[in-house]
């Protein structure tokens, strides 16, 4: 025990007495207090949406376009969020894991470091940018060359029943971005792990003549699961509230669908907001922030699962 | 190799050491095959498609490494060679994107890249001309005022868990609620500062003020963390050598603990900046968009950045190309915003570190 983990009440005695006594109540009630108004604050926001979106939720169907109720209205939004994350984390998670096995594993150690400052790059794009990238570049080229492609050759699996896009405003375009988006905290989160690795397993497992590869599923993989499994949580958490590259991107429309080339998609909730709230008033706006707070509940959920996996230890290396 | 197919070499012939091997020349030639069989998709056309010719490259070089070393050394090495091509591509692949936004970004964002774009506005522009610079003024203003507000904050609930509250049940759940705050989309904390401010100012209030507050509830748990991991660092003995001389404890944390981390602090302080700079969508609910210069926060609706790129893009306006090229050019402005940023935090991370400390 040292003396740094004296409690907050007992500081060590001091010959100036009183007045740093006084210095010591002060400073720790503004840290104390501090600690204490995060609690408040995220609170605050969870009370705070509640009241805003309880007008909403009692109000007659008939004062809103469309007569819809709020379950009716936020269905097909929830199917687009889960929906548009999903894909991303299906196209990110592969790439992520690569990524990080290439810098953690695979290129030359003096390159690592300025190759993971790449990947970090990305991370810190600002998701307007992704958004105008998207629809500028990426969205021409997919629409061009891939979508009339998986319309003619895949056409009879649901997602690619077509008819195939020519805008590129489709829920692949934005589940690509996303992905873009979200490699970054996968593949740092699994870097991280990979690069635990007791080096005696993996020695241990080269020493009996396994070969890289063989190595790295041997003693790497299972080392990192978990913390692979909670990065894309983490990821996935992202790319559920990300608003701006999927507000630029999708054209968007009121339905459930599997289709994700056709100009015909669900929106998702973060980009419906960013869509609707600027020019929505009075119950409107309500109704707004009443999806907002499914999607805090959401994300809420996801995170705290994240963190249930990464709690539970980089088990991995035991199993 | 197995043990089974290297049978002892008898005497007089040469060593079998490389004997089974993928030699460089074998090595050369798949990857030049590979590289023309990806020219060949888009020499007929004749003109460059860089992300057909890197992508066609990259699996055919892994399809043919791993054939040809199935082939000459046996399945485990192909399969070795195989993934240590998948790999190498995936990490190709994930720069392409990068390197095709940087492009596009500093290629269109230089058109408009010019003194009118930094020192006009919007009011009155119709068309071509106009410029930003009520935009850069807003972020400056709404970011300054989000430093301001998270940073002391911030770095207040550090102090609490890394010095006063360590192990105890509440900085347990201090720490936890910090986690939570990482979560939230940002879009969650534009509609709590609007919720907010509603509840005080009446319905359809926008001010720069409420957008500082969306951002401070992004920015906040970035400073906790960062913060309190340097605090962390910092040797106890450092503490133990000022209660010694009997200096009371918040005197050894304002004038051992925090100069000891105070590097890492603004370094982490920094990258928070560099995060929520180019927030958009809480922005876009709380402060909105005007064509003019506001200098007060406190009143009325401001123009940002981000949400100025947002808007010129997608309402261009007539002709569209003025607008979307001062889209481009926001945007360009902003990622040099953010690429200043990183370097400050760098130079400042090494330019601070107290000297005789590793």
């Amino acid at each position: 025990m040292t003396i740094t983990d004296n409690p907050p009440g007992a500081p060590p005695a001091s010959p100036t007495g009183q007045t740093s006594k006084l210095g010591d109540r002060v400073f720790g009630g503004l840290s104390l207090g501090a600690g204490i108004l995060i609690l408040v604050t995220l609170a605050a926001v969870a009370l705070f949406l509640i009241t805003e979106a309880w007008p909403a939720l009692g109000a007659d169907t008939s004062e809103f376009d469309g007569d819809d109720t709020f379950i009716q209205y936020v269905g097909p939004l929830l199917f687009g969020t889960i929906w548009a994350a999903f894909l991303a984390l299906l196209i990110a998670l592969p790439m992520a894991v690569a990524v990080a096995l290439f810098i953690s594993h695979y290129a030359p150690k003096r390159l690592a470091v300025t190759f993971g400052y790449f990947i970090d790059l990305l991370a810190a794009i600002p998701s307007v940018v992704f958004g105008i990238w998207g629809i500028a570049v990426l969205a021409p080229i997919l629409s061009r060359s891939v979508f009339p492609w998986l319309e003619d050759n895949l056409g009879f699996l649901p997602f690619f029943a077509g008819p195939a896009s020519t805008s590129g405003r489709t829920m692949m375009t934005a589940a690509v971005v996303l992905a873009v988006m979200i490699l970054p905290i996968i593949t740092a989160i699994s870097r991280e792990v990979f690069l635990q690795t007791p080096r005696l397993h993996e020695e241990a497992s080269l020493a009996l003549g396994a070969t890289k590869w063989e190595m790295i599923r041997q003693a790497v993989i299972p080392y990192g699961r978990s913390g692979v499994i909670s990065g894309a949580m983490l990821g996935l958490g992202r790319a559920l509230g990300e608003t701006m590259a999927v507000a630029i991107i999708l054209s968007p429309a009121d339905l459930y669908t599997f289709n994700i080339i056709s100009n015909q998609n669900p929106n998702t909730i973060a980009s419906n907001i960013a869509l609707k709230f600027p020019e929505s008033s009075g119950l409107e706006v309500n109704r707004l922030i009443a999806t907002g707070l499914v999607l805090f509940a959401i994300t809420f959920l996801v995170n705290a699962l994240a963190r249930r996996v990464a709690g539970a230890g980089f088990s991995g290396a035991a199993g | 190799m197995t043990l089974t197919e290297q049978r002892p070499a008898p005497s007089g012939q040469p060593s079998t050491m490389t004997a089974g091997r993928l030699g460089t020349p074998r090595h050369i030639a798949v990857a030049v095959g590979a590289v023309v069989l990806g020219a060949l998709t888009w020499l007929p056309s004749g003109s460059i498609n860089w992300a057909h010719w890197v992508v066609v490259t990259l699996v055919a070089y892994c399809a043919g490494i791993y054939v040809v070393s199935r082939i000459v050394e046996g399945r485990r090495q192909g399969v070795d060679r195989l993934m240590f091509a998948v790999v190498t591509s995936c990490f190709a692949v994930v720069m392409l994107p990068l390197v095709s936004l940087v492009w596009t970004v500093v290629e269109r964002g230089s058109a408009r890249f010019d003194a009118t774009f930094f020192t006009e506005t919007m009011r009155g522009v119709v068309g071509e001309g106009g410029g930003a610079y009520h935009a850069i003024v807003g972020t400056l203003i709404v970011t300054g005022l989000a430093t301001l507000m998270s940073v002391p904050f911030g770095l207040f609930t550090a102090i609490y868990l890394a010095e006063y509250g360590h192990g105890t049940r509440l900085a347990k759940a201090i720490q936890s609620m910090v986690d939570v705050m990482t979560g939230i989309p940002s879009i969650v904390a534009g509609l709590f500062a609007y919720a907010l401010f509603e509840l005080i100012f009446g319905p359809g209030t926008r001010s720069g003020v409420a957008g500082a507050v969306a951002l401070t509830v992004l920015m906040t748990p970035v400073v906790v963390r960062s913060a309190e991991e340097m605090l962390r660092l910092v040797p106890d003995e450092l503490r133990e050598a000022a209660y010694a001389l009997g200096v009371p404890k918040w005197k050894t944390i304002v004038k051992v603990v925090l100069p000891t981390a105070i590097a890492g602090i603004i370094t982490g302080v920094v990258l928070a900046i560099a995060r929520v700079i180019g927030e958009t969508a809480p922005l876009l609910v709380t402060v909105g968009l005007t064509q003019g210069v506001n200098w007060n926060p406190f009143d009325g609706r401001m123009t940002t950045l981000p949400v100025f790129t947002y808007y010129q893009y997608v309402q261009p306006g007539l002709p569209p190309e003025a607008g979307q090229d001062r889209a481009w050019t926001a945007a360009l402005t902003l990622m040099l915003i953010v690429a200043v940023l990183f370097s400050v935090a760098r130079i400042l991370s090494t330019a601070l570190k107290p000297k005789g400390l590793k």
